[in-house]
Formats: structure tokens, sequence, C-alpha cells
């Protein structure tokens, strides 16, 4: 046992009798006994009673937010990904409270840290309020008539999240080896201390003992992990390759004589392949020198519903990518219909491509009905739709689209034949 | 055919942005899933050296304070309903004086609103994020080569300032495809946050001339670092309202305003005997760059004003539109954001704002306000 000092010859900043100087001369202890350097151990501390304890410390120390301790170090000890550094959590029970999210997810990860709640059954630094962890019975200044629940047993949820090492002690006397054991667990670990709160406990409870208290409360003194657990290992993608690469570069290969912007509105239904084919149409068009875009548009949950696709071809730079008035809009389903039926509103000319069955919508553009459905099934119809769009429309060379489309894996399911049925 | 071009891609601004953040020297991604900033977690996932699933948006930021503390320069990307959870964590973060980057994807509100709905409904929240008046860079994408620079801009001003910043841009810049010729991007060099190189008492707080301190992580064992998001002195130690403490949280301020004329960026094209401004951001900027087009064709005079630093408004961006008689300022909000930012409550005589919510701002809409008194 080494004698380097971890915290300083100032006297410890909480009240007469509080259990958190006990915490911190037991910490400095078991740091004392495996022999660490102080500044490969990093404190973490919450909000509370016992947050004020950074300044007492020789290592480094990191306070933040109310709860968020344990996420924060978390960060921490992630970043480091170094278990020869020593991340320590102090929490009260209401820091455990309100971030009990991040212990439950820590203890599942396995972070290699450790967490000492300093439980003292209420929240001391604001006037004694009740905390999630207050046992049946106990009172406050606020809750005079006593909880009317259980508190929280946070071993056992601890265990059952996964973490390594967990221990509840009774926080009087010399506890150090239980920290030091905590400490050196790899992965996660957590130590509660059983306190009492000498300004609002002690007189809220006249006469009451810590470890009948306990005792009544149904929570045990005892190991209730024994540190086998793993520790989380930060992952490290040493070779991550460029999203930009030649890989996504595309060739104009064909010319075409569109001289103003066309948007094209290809509707339909979620799942029947609409985005990809609107894909095709747009990056066809690139093939075939011109520029352009594509603006999707679908509900938020994947596979039902419409699913609408907005592309503009030019000659010239898009800059808005919008289309409100599209010139050529295609309708493939009930669904695409329906999202579109405003669109087609719109349209004082223009053309709109529909599959048959369905009706036509009030509009000032002609109206041309192709069996889409009929003739390549639901789910091949946007795609077929689109060939027979730039078929009759001539955006571009339809060469362009069937190149874009053999060089696709769609291409092996789906026969181009089918598609150019016109 | 496009013979000068030389790598034409088919991309949505997502790719550029996260490429952009990793070489300007971000190293770790934290990300939460959340419609419409999840292009930019699949790319992280691939692209940055670290990537981290977080369980929420809370544990999303305090990760990455913690990853900051250790030296690493994270981002995560996500839009309004994270954004509100991590607020708290924003403040920590700049009152410790981390480097971080928050992408804030913005899309239909209030509250979930419409996830796949694009909007630029968030500068408010931005402006408000912290307690006090204090400021969070914030720059603003208008097109791909902002997702570029920008993205890059706003790494560099994390690392140099020591702060949180926030990176803000719409449903439609990260999801939409568009050709694009990335052979004329400029190259990024990383950057990395200046450590203390003293050998005396590090004091994590204290700062020269340039008003930001050095840092040193947490996984040296040379020096003693203290970090507090409480009101603290030099040293990192919590104090209650002493002097040293309060100086040393107006410095916050201070730095910031100090260098906004290094990470203040914006576009200006300006015609001759124009009495008319275009003021836009974000997703709005394209439609207004258009919408200047079609008024010059018509023999209108206007000139176009794109902000991309946002936050703090520079005052450059006041001194411009005080030239000009008449102001429109084009925003995809109801009640015009950044016109209240720029010309208060009472606004100002010849401001008016094109706005509207659930699709983006039409050229045409622009043209028509600036026409409306001709």
């Amino acid at each position: 046992m080494s004698n380097t000092r971890f915290l300083t010859d100032a006297q410890l900043p909480f009240c007469k009798g509080c259990g958190h100087a006990l915490v911190a001369q037991n910490t400095e202890k078991a740091l004392q006994k495996l022999n660490v350097n102080p500044l490969d151990v990093v404190l973490v501390t919450d909000i509370g009673c016992h947050g004020i304890v950074d300044k007492s410390f020789l290592t480094h120390t990191v306070h933040g937010l109310h709860g968020r301790s344990s996420a924060l170090a978390a960060g921490i000890t992630a970043g480091l990904n170094n278990p020869g550094k020593k991340v320590i959590v102090f929490t009260g029970d209401g820091g455990a409270t309100i971030g009990m999210q991040h212990l439950i997810g820590g203890a599942h990860l396995g972070f290699d840290m450790t967490v000492v709640v300093h439980n003292n059954m209420l929240y001391g630094m604001t006037g004694g309020q009740p905390s999630e962890f207050t046992p049946c019975g106990f009172k406050t200044p606020t809750l005079p008539e006593g909880s009317t629940k259980p508190g929280y047993d946070i071993c056992e949820l601890m265990v059952a999240a996964g973490a390594s090492y967990v221990e509840r002690v009774i926080g009087i006397g010399d506890y150090s080896d239980s920290l030091a054991k905590a400490f050196t667990a790899p992965g996660f670990s957590l130590v509660e201390v059983m306190e009492i709160c000498p300004s609002y406990g002690v007189k809220s409870n006249p006469g009451m003992k810590l470890s009948k208290l306990v005792e009544d409360a149904g929570w045990n003194v005892k190991v209730y992990a024994d540190g086998k657990g793993n520790s989380f290992k930060t992952p490290i993608n040493s070779e991550p390759k460029s999203l930009i690469s030649d890989k996504f570069e595309v060739k104009p290969k064909y010319s075409s004589s569109i001289e103003r912007p066309v948007s094209i509105m290809l509707s339909g239904s979620a799942g029947e392949g609409v985005q990809s084919a609107a894909e095709f149409l747009a990056k066809a068009a690139i093939v075939s020198g011109l520029n352009s875009t594509k603006k999707g548009s679908y509900p938020v949950t994947v596979g039902v519903g419409f699913s609408a696709s907005e592309v503009i071809v030019s000659p010239k730079q898009i800059l808005y990518t919008g289309s409100p008035v599209p010139d050529v809009l295609i309708i493939t389903s009930t669904d695409g219909l329906g999202y579109a039926r405003a669109a087609a509103g719109r349209m004082k000319g223009g053309v709109i491509y529909i599959d048959e069955t369905l009706d036509a919508p009030e509009t000032g553009a002609r109206i041309v009905k192709v069996p889409f459905r009929e003739r390549v099934g639901a789910k091949n119809s946007a795609m077929y739709a689109v060939f027979y769009a730039v078929h009759y429309e001539k955006f571009y060379p339809i060469e362009a689209l069937k190149d874009v489309f053999l060089s696709n894996k769609i291409a092996e399911k789906v026969n181009i034949e089918s598609l150019l049925q016109f | 055919m496009h013979e000068s071009k030389k790598n034409l891609a088919f991309i949505d601004g997502s790719r550029l942005i996260t490429e952009a953040l990793v070489r300007a020297g971000a190293d770790t991604f934290v990300g939460y899933p959340i419609t419409p900033a999840n292009l930019l977690y699949l790319y992280a996932s691939k692209r940055f050296p670290t990537m981290l699933a977080a369980p929420d948006e809370i544990t999303t930021l305090q990760w990455m304070s913690g990853f900051a503390v250790a030296g690493h320069v994270p981002v995560t990307a996500t839009s309004y309903p994270g954004y509100a959870l991590m607020v708290e964590s924003i403040g920590m973060a700049a009152m410790m004086e981390l480097p971080m980057v928050i992408v804030l994807v913005q899309r239909l509100g209030p509250a979930t609103g419409t996830a796949t709905c694009g909007a630029q409904g968030d500068l408010n929240v931005v402006y408000g994020t912290m307690s006090g008046g204090y400021s969070i860079p914030t720059f603003s994408i208008s097109n791909y080569h902002d997702c570029w620079e920008l993205s890059a801009k706003a790494v560099h001003t994390a690392i140099e300032l020591r702060t949180p910043v926030v990176l803000l841009t719409s449903k439609e810049m990260v999801m939409t495809l568009q050709s694009f010729d990335w052979s004329n991007l400029p190259e990024i060099q990383p950057k990395k946050v200046k450590h203390y190189k003293g050998e005396g008492t590090y004091l994590p707080y204290k700062a020269d001339e340039t008003l930001v301190p050095d840092f040193l992580p947490v996984s040296q064992n040379k020096h003693q670092v203290r970090i507090t998001a409480s009101t603290h002195d030099t040293k990192g130690i919590l104090q209650n309202v002493l002097p040293e403490a309060i100086e040393n949280t107006k410095r916050l301020e201070q730095k910031l305003r100090k260098h906004i004329d290094e990470y203040t960026t914006y576009e200006l094209d300006e015609q001759q005997g124009s009495e008319t401004l275009i003021i836009t951001y974000d997703i709005s900027s394209q439609a207004s760059r258009e919408a200047v087009v079609h008024l010059r064709e018509k023999g209108k005079k206007v000139s176009l004003l794109v902000a991309k630093t946002l936050l703090p408004i520079p005052q450059i961006y006041v001194d411009i539109a005080n030239r000009y008689t008449r102001v429109v300022v084009v925003e995809e909000n109801l009640t015009g954001q950044l016109r209240h930012l720029l010309f208060g409550a009472a606004g100002r005589k010849g401001v008016s704002g094109v706005n509207g919510i659930a699709k983006m701002i039409s050229p045409t809409e622009i043209v028509e306000e600036v026409m409306r008194y001709e």
C-alpha cells in the first residue's frame, strides 16, 4: 500500500457526521492499496452535496450535470480506451434516480468505470426531498408521513443490467477493500454506500439506526456480482475509406436535346421501387450530359403508404430543387394518386402517365393511361413507368436509362425486356 | 456533354458533410437515430475512426463530452426533438469549453411534427440554447459546396475556440440527390486542439490574449486537469460568484466575439444601383439565388446576402442591410426567425419576409414579394 495522497490536506467540505467524507477517505485508501498514480485516475462527480468534493481530490476531476455523471464518465472511459486508467463516478441517490438510464446502459455495455452511489435516501442539497431510493417508512422534511413505497434496489438492477462487480456496503468505518475490488474489476462496477444524512435524515427519523433501516428495507449488504464481467472496447476503424471516390463518378456518354429544365414527379406506393426508379431516371440524365436532382417524399413509416419523388433534369445548373408544378407526372398506384392529386391540379399543361386502373385526377394536363401494374406487376410498376415516360418524352436517349439499369443489381432480378413494352 | 467536368457524381449532401467533418479533424461520431439525419449516421458508421450508437440524445451529448475530455473531437447529427434533449448538455460542454459539432437537420415541427418534411424552424432554438444569452457558433449550409467547406469550418471553429458548434441544415439538403462536380472542392487541412506545453502548474481555464485556454486531456498524467460545468475559477474549481469566476464565465462570450471575423462567412452578390436586398440562409438559399436570376432577367435590380455564419449574428449583416431601402428575408418558418434576430420585434421600415412551412419556398414566391411594390 502506497502513501501517495489522493486528497488534499484541507478539511473535506461536508456536514459533521456525513458519510460522504468517509467515501472520499475510503476511496483514497483503496487507490493507495492499488498503488496507482493519482493522475491516472479521473473522478467524475454528479450534482449533490458529494459533488463539491472535486477540490479535495488530487486526481483529474470532472464535474458535470445532475444525473449525467455516469454517461459523461462512460464517454471519458471510452475516449481513453485504456484499462490502466481508473474512471470513478461519485453520485448520490438523486443522481442515480434521474440518471438511471445511464447506469443501466453503462452496466449493459460494460464501460470500464466504477460508480460509487452515495445513498442517503434523500436529496440533501435541496432540502431533503425523497428520491426513488427512499425506503418505505423513511421520513424526510417534505415527506413527514414517510414513504409508502420501497426504494430502488440498485444492486439488483445493476446485476440484471450486466454489471461486472456490484456490492452494497454500510457507509461506516473502513470499506476500502470493497472499493478496491470494484476499481480493479473489468468493465462496469458499482458500489452502493448506505448513508444517512445528518441534516435531514437523522432529524426526520430520530433514533433510527442505519443498519436496521437497511435491513428493514430488505436491502442486503453483500457482494452481488464479483467482477467477472467484460469490459467495453471502443471500436476503432483504423483505415476508414473516403466517402467520395471514383466509384461514385458518373461519366456522361450520351447527349440530350432538351433545352430547358424538365420536372418529373413519380408517385406510387412504398415498396414498389419508386425511389429507385426515380434515382435511375435522374442518374441516366447525368449519363446523358444533363444535370439532375431527385427529392423523395414519403410518410415516416417505411413500407406503408405513398412514395413519391421529384426529379428535375436540366441542361443548366439546377439551383432550386423543388418542383411545385411538374411537367410530367407519373402515377402508378392509388396511394400515388392520393399524394399527387394536388400537383396534378396545379398542372395547366404537360402530361400525366397514370395506371389505367386509376381514375384521372382533375388537371389541365394531357392524360395517358397505361397498364403499368398489369404488364409488370406492382413491384416493378414504377420502374416500367419511368422507362415508358423516357421513351415517349425523350428527355434523353433511352439507352442511358438502360445502361444505368443494367449496371445495377436489379438487372439480375428483372428482365429489362419487360420494361421495354411501349 | 459535361466535358469540362471531371468528377461528376450523383450524391446527397450528407456524404459531403460526413467526409468533410472527418477530414477537418473530427474523429468520433456518437449517434442516436432520427429522421431526417439518418444518412449522416449511416455514413458516419463507415467513415469515422470511432462511431458509437448511444441509447438516447442526452447520453449522446454526455458521451461526446467525455470523448472531448479525453482529447477527441466528437460529432453528432440530430433533428429538433433530439436537439431539445441535448440542450442542457450542450450548455455543459460550452461551459467546460469542449470542442464538438452538432449537425442539426431541421424538419417540420412543432414537437414531432413531420419527420420527413424539411423546415427552417430551429434558429431560435439554437439562439436560446444557453442560459444567460451566450452564443454557440452556428453555421448554415446553403448548397453542396457549403456541405464541404462549412462542415470543415464548423470543426475548425470548434477546435480553435474550444466550443460546441452547431451546423444547421435541412432535410432537403442532406437527403436530396443532386448531380455534383466535386473536382473543384478545396483540400481540407485537419486541425488539432492546442495543448498546454508549459512545465509549471496547469490552470485549465487560464487564457492568454486569445481568450481561449490551452487544453490538456485527462489521458496524460503530467498535469492535473479539472473540468467543470459550474461557475469556476481558472483552476477549474467550483466557485460561487467570485469576481475571478464571473470573469471566466464572461470570457465564454468574449472569446466568441473576439474571433467572430475569423469564422464569419457569407455570400454577398450586390448589384450596382439595387435598392432591394434579399437575405436568406440554409435551404431557401438556392431558391433565392434562382429568384435573383429571374429578377435580373426581368430588369429588376436586386442584391443577395446568403448568411452562412448565423450565430452570433455578425454585425456586418445589419450594416449591409442598412444600405438598402427594401430588405426581403426568405426563410422556411412562419414568423421570420432570422428577420427578428436582425431587426428585432419592432422591425424596420422596408423589411418584409417570405415565409412558409411544409414546403420549400419557391423562387416564384420570392420574385412576387420583391416585385410587390413595383
